[in-house]
């Protein structure tokens, strides 16, 4: 009964969050109603007993993607106003094909519920009680799925490095320390000897 | 009121078409949809890790997280993406972006 009470009030929080984020004038806005939204899709992981993946949403998304979305956002100097242009003109082809989309699902969602293959299980099949939600994962992750672990980290580093290339620029105004040409600096490099007649002295030009 | 894996497909299939709408409707602007797609990849999580309680198999949970690496990954690349585009032409209208192309 409560457990039905939790599901309803978390999805219809997270269907609402997720309408308002595309349907939100300001994108801010449409940030904070995507922090919504994962939130309550980490209370129905919860539901659902994925503790790990819900405190994982909240750590990854919550507190790093919409961060970033959010810094990004703000950074931009965009006029949004100009950018909403063709909401209303776009808005019965999306419907249409939002349509379509969903009557598909919900047709082949009842093909599954007749008869489908998880058709018998009425609720979340009691875990293991010897082992936790962490630990069952990574009883998992590290022994099945540890090459496809190591490839999501390099996935990650190389979204890492893509990033940085993309967006670091080098200002050519700005004196930097160059190490190699530092370290690569040696006397004869360095220093130039000019042979002074007496009593000519030198010339400023002829320095250089 | 029993919650059945019916309930949270459908969650799921509703947030999934909000994220296509979401697409259609903004087309102009790069952040909503890149906002779109995550709320995509947070329905098919959803279903994932539905499916692993009901079936009572972790590796939905697994694969689950999978799709959290690739999307992270994926917003962090479209933004910075974005903030070079903003950099190199001053707004972020979609339909002028095959300016990008070599």
């Amino acid at each position: 009964m409560l457990q039905g009470i939790a599901f309803y009030v978390l999805a219809a929080v997270t269907v609402i969050g997720g309408l308002l984020v595309v349907t939100a004038r300001n994108p801010v806005h449409s940030v904070l109603w995507l922090i919504l939204t994962f939130f309550s899709a980490a209370g129905l992981f919860v539901l659902l007993g994925a503790e790990f993946l819900a405190m994982l949403l909240v750590v990854v998304y919550v507190g790093a993607v919409a961060v970033l979305f959010l810094f990004v956002v703000m950074m931009l100097d965009v006029d949004f106003v100009r950018l909403r242009e063709g909401f209303a003109k776009y808005l019965p082809l999306a419907v249409i094909v939002a349509g379509v989309l969903l009557a598909e699902m919900v047709m082949i969602s009842l093909v599954v519920a007749q008869g489908g293959a998880v058709a018998a299980s009425a609720g979340p099949a009691t875990p293991n009680p010897d082992a936790t939600n962490v630990e069952a994962l990574g009883r998992v992750l590290y022994t099945d799925y540890v090459y496809i672990f190591q490839a999501a980290g390099i996935v990650l580093l190389i979204a890492m490095i893509g990033a940085i290339v993309l967006t670091l620029r080098h200002k050519p105004n700005i004196k930097r320390q160059d190490v190699s040409r530092q370290v690569g600096r040696d006397r004869n490099k360095a220093m130039e000897i000019k042979s002074v007649p007496t009593g000519a002295g030198v010339k400023p030009e002829d320095l250089v | 009121m029993v919650v059945t894996l019916q309930h949270y497909l459908a969650v799921a299939a509703i947030l999934f078409t909000i994220g296509v709408f979401g697409i259609f409707v903004n087309r102009k602007n790069v952040i909503i949809i890149l906002m779109s797609i995550e709320l995509i990849l947070l329905s098919v999580n959803i279903n994932f890790v539905a499916f692993s309680a009901y079936l009572n198999d972790v590796s939905g949970q697994v694969m689950a997280m999978f799709v959290l690496t690739v999307a992270a990954a994926e917003a962090a690349v479209g933004l910075a993406i974005l903030v070079t585009f903003f950099r190199n032409r001053g707004d972020i209208a979609v339909d002028h972006a095959s300016v990008m192309k070599g």
